[in-house]
């Protein structure tokens, strides 16, 4: 009797097709792919928890994690099932009503992993009956999505010369796309795609040239082949264009470019990459010869709006070198560029989009001041873009760093970073959500935090807005103004982005904080 | 649920096997230790390791780290709670520069030349410093404490900070003055603070906690109550003063 009104409460289990991951707002009870739908707009379209009830928000569940390392997961929740990610590599399939295990995949690292900013996994992507994972030790693995059971398992790279991964896959179509982390390694960066069934490698774009590439020139001598230009956040997708847009990171070594004069093609690069080939579109360098960490891996969020009176394909990106970029994504014509933190390392943008570098701003060996911070004006942490108040919302961060430069030994596996950097000793950083217009990067309105958040945003159809701050504390606020509705103390620092979903008719909002995944409802 | 039952009996990944020794100590891995250290710790523990805003490594024992691996996870992690950040460099960089800060304690210091006894007097006396710090049993609440002082800051750093203690003030000794909407002054030295509140403690010790919206005016005019001492003592009693908390390595 039990078991037969069991089967009965849980949802029809149907499998996640690529049709219902194109319709993600059609289901807006689960949570289908990393940043919710494939334009990166980690958005909800459920209005149950809205600006008339969310004050009386409470937690309906926690999951403790076992690893103390940080906890960075999005989870996915598909029909009744939440999957998370736990560092290093873990996978845990949750009960979304009562936060119960049904079961995990652990997976044994060895003792040789290199990664630069911990043991961390972003989460998991879905397609068909399979969950996808990347690995810390750079596998990506495919687990049945009813038991975690291995389908199978593939090497991506090799861990032993700084390869790691930790972003979340993206499930298109019938293949999986993966990026790699180890811009701190002097790797050779690349996006992968491997077809979902099989797990065989169904194309390789590589971030940063061969001897003989016509993009080998903007790089000094064969320094492109330390080159980094990693991939670690989860891009975009658009089912128009069939183009997948993805950011991305810093050229090796960080902090000193003497050793690669030049651009440093396909660094802290937008690429547009053709789907079903691979095969590059179009480009765009935000931070051409970055010498400051500045990393263009944000999540691309693609619009369709009006620009000067045009209707045109947007893509959005609110870079880490502290620019508010608008893109034409069919083309990636450069439309817009702004500041929207503090910043003192270009005078401005120029008619193509191109840092016009303020001179004296390059790391050196007694340390150099720079705004934006090292961390930069924002990271991996999400944005998020609401249809209904048509706003851009940005997890700003107000802080700048002193950059080191450092000789840059090249040694397989091992750190290749040619400098430093530290806090600005007597410097207030702070932090703000802000709302902008998109066609215009006008802030609409700003929601100041007192110290720099290390997590991103979810805006929903109840008119609210989700962030968290780094003393543990998630927050929502009216997405038309600002006002601040509702907040609830965690107890640790939160390095995550938040997403919705539904069960049993109820409405939830969930995040990870410290190292527990908290999951608040109306009671 | 049967088939759970395997996961109960799952172990934890245990954490790296850390070396209690630090196994890289050759002269290259010292400099190399040295490049790293320039980069990332002098700016706080000073170039030749004599402290600053950070703890004096110029010391042949260190209080937090009396083995290696003890240094190694400090530089690796941080030290919560203080400002002593953890780092990102890898394990072989992690024990360069552990071999570089041992190196610093080899050093011979700069001997200090007051007089510790006259200078315990004038921190008794002339310097009212028990009035704000606390030295073992007696003393104020609203300084840190000093007992053990001269084990964890050296006399350059002691000297610059009674001379001028606004320059750098410790995050969690910030003086702060607020009124609440409901009329209510406090005053105090600021414990913590978040986006939404703050906790401070006040001159007779006790702790208080405001939401920042039950805040009508905040201000922080000064960044701490101490004064400056330098010409409010002469030379040879800052010497002496100096010498003093140099020595004072706190109950053994």
């Amino acid at each position: 009797m039990r078991l037969a009104l069991l089967l009965f409460a849980l949802p029809a289990f149907a499998q996640v097709t690529h049709q219902r991951l194109l319709n993600a707002e059609k289901e807006p009870g689960n949570w289908l792919t990393y940043s919710g739908n494939f334009a990166g707009h980690r958005f909800s379209p459920l209005k149950q928890i809205n600006d008339q009830n969310v004050a009386k928000l409470t937690p309906a569940w926690v999951y403790q994690s076992n690893s103390l390392q940080k906890f960075e997961t999005t989870p996915l929740v598909v029909d009744g099932v939440m999957y998370i990610t736990e560092a290093p590599s873990h996978v845990t399939a949750l009960d979304t009503r009562t936060g119960r295990t049904l079961w995990r995949y652990r997976r044994t690292m060895p003792d040789d992993v290199r990664v630069c900013c911990g043991q961390v996994n972003r989460g998991v992507a879905i397609l068909g009956d399979m969950v996808y994972v990347g690995t810390i030790d750079s596998h990506l693995v495919a687990l049945d999505s009813k038991t975690g059971a291995v389908r199978w398992d593939v090497a991506v790279a090799d861990n032993k010369t700084g390869h790691s991964i930790t972003v979340a896959p993206l499930a298109v179509k019938d293949k999986i796309i993966i990026g790699i982390a180890g811009g701190e390694y002097g790797i050779r960066g690349f996006l992968d795609a491997y077809d979902a069934r099989t797990g065989k490698l169904a194309w390789r774009f590589w971030t940063v040239p061969a001897a003989g590439d016509p993009e080998a020139k903007t790089w000094a001598g064969d320094s492109y082949k330390r080159g980094s230009a990693a991939t670690w956040v989860t891009g975009a997708y658009d089912p128009e264009t069939n183009l997948l847009y993805w950011g991305t990171g810093n050229p090796g070594p960080d902090w000193n470019g003497e050793v690669r004069a030049g651009d440093n093609l396909y660094s802290d690069c937008l690429i547009a990459l053709d789907l079903d080939t691979g095969k590059l579109k179009w480009h765009f360098q935000f931070t051409p010869h970055d010498v400051h960490d500045w990393d263009a891996t944000e999540v691309p969020v693609l619009v369709n709006a009006e620009f000067r009176g045009q209707p045109r394909k947007l893509l959005l990106f609110p870079n880490r070198n502290a620019f508010y970029y608008v893109l034409d994504r069919t083309t990636g014509q450069f439309l817009l560029g702004k500041p929207y933190a503090k910043q003192t390392w270009a005078k401005g943008l120029d008619d193509s989009g191109r840092p016009i570098r303020i001179p004296g701003t390059s790391p050196t060996v007694e340390g150099t001041p720079v705004w934006p911070s090292v961390a930069g004006a924002n990271n991996w942490y999400s944005p998020s873009y609401s249809p209904d108040t048509k706003y851009l919302y940005v997890a700003a961060r107000e802080a700048g760093s002193i950059y080191y430069f450092g000789k840059a030994d090249f040694k397989p596996g091992e750190q290749f970073n040619g400098g430093g950097f530290k806090a600005i000793p007597g410097e207030e950083d702070w932090g703000a959500i802000r709302a902008f217009r998109p066609a215009t990067g006008e802030v609409a309105w700003e929601y100041k935090m007192f110290t720099p958040p290390y997590s991103g945003v979810l805006s929903t159809a109840g008119n609210l807005v989700f962030g968290a701050t780094a003393e543990g504390q998630i927050f929502a606020l009216n997405a038309a103004t600002g006002k601040p509705l509702w907040r609830f103390q965690g107890g640790g620092t939160v390095r995550s982005n938040p997403i919705s979903y539904m069960s049993d008719g109820k409405q939830y909002v969930a995040m990870t904080m410290g190292n527990s995944l908290y999951v608040f409802h109306l009671q | 649920m049967f088939w759970l039952a395997p996961f109960l009996l799952f172990q934890l990944q245990q954490p790296l096997d850390i070396p209690a020794a630090n196994p890289h100590t050759t002269a290259a891995d010292i400099e190399q230790g040295r490049r790293l250290y320039m980069g990332r710790c002098a700016g706080c523990h000073g170039p030749t390791g004599d402290g600053g805003k950070g703890a004096n490594l110029a010391s042949p024992t260190l209080s937090r780290a009396a083995e290696d691996r003890a240094l190694y996870r400090i530089i690796r992690y941080g030290i919560p709670d203080t400002e002593m950040p953890g780092s990102l460099m890898d394990s072989l960089e992690l024990w360069q520069t552990a071999a570089f800060v041992r190196s610093l304690g080899r050093v011979a210091v700069t001997p200090v030349t007051g007089n510790a006894a006259n200078g315990a007097q004038i921190f008794r006396t002339k310097g009212a410093c028990l009035g704000c710090h606390a030295m073992g049993a007696e003393g104020g609440r609203t300084g840190p404490p000093l007992a053990g002082i001269g084990g964890r800051r050296s006399a350059t750093h002691l000297r610059a900070k009674i001379e001028n203690p606004a320059a750098d003030v410790p995050h969690t000794f910030r003086l702060v003055t607020l009124t609440t909407k409901a009329g209510k002054t406090l005053r105090g030295i600021r414990l913590n603070e978040d986006t939404f509140s703050i906790q401070l403690r006040d001159f007779s010790g006790n702790p208080h906690s405001v939401w920042k919206d039950e805040i009508a005016q905040f201000s922080s005019e000064k960044k701490t109550n101490m004064p400056a001492y330098k010409g409010r003592l002469t030379e040879a009693e800052l010497n002496d003063l100096v010498a003093y908390l140099a020595n004072e390595k706190g109950a053994q």
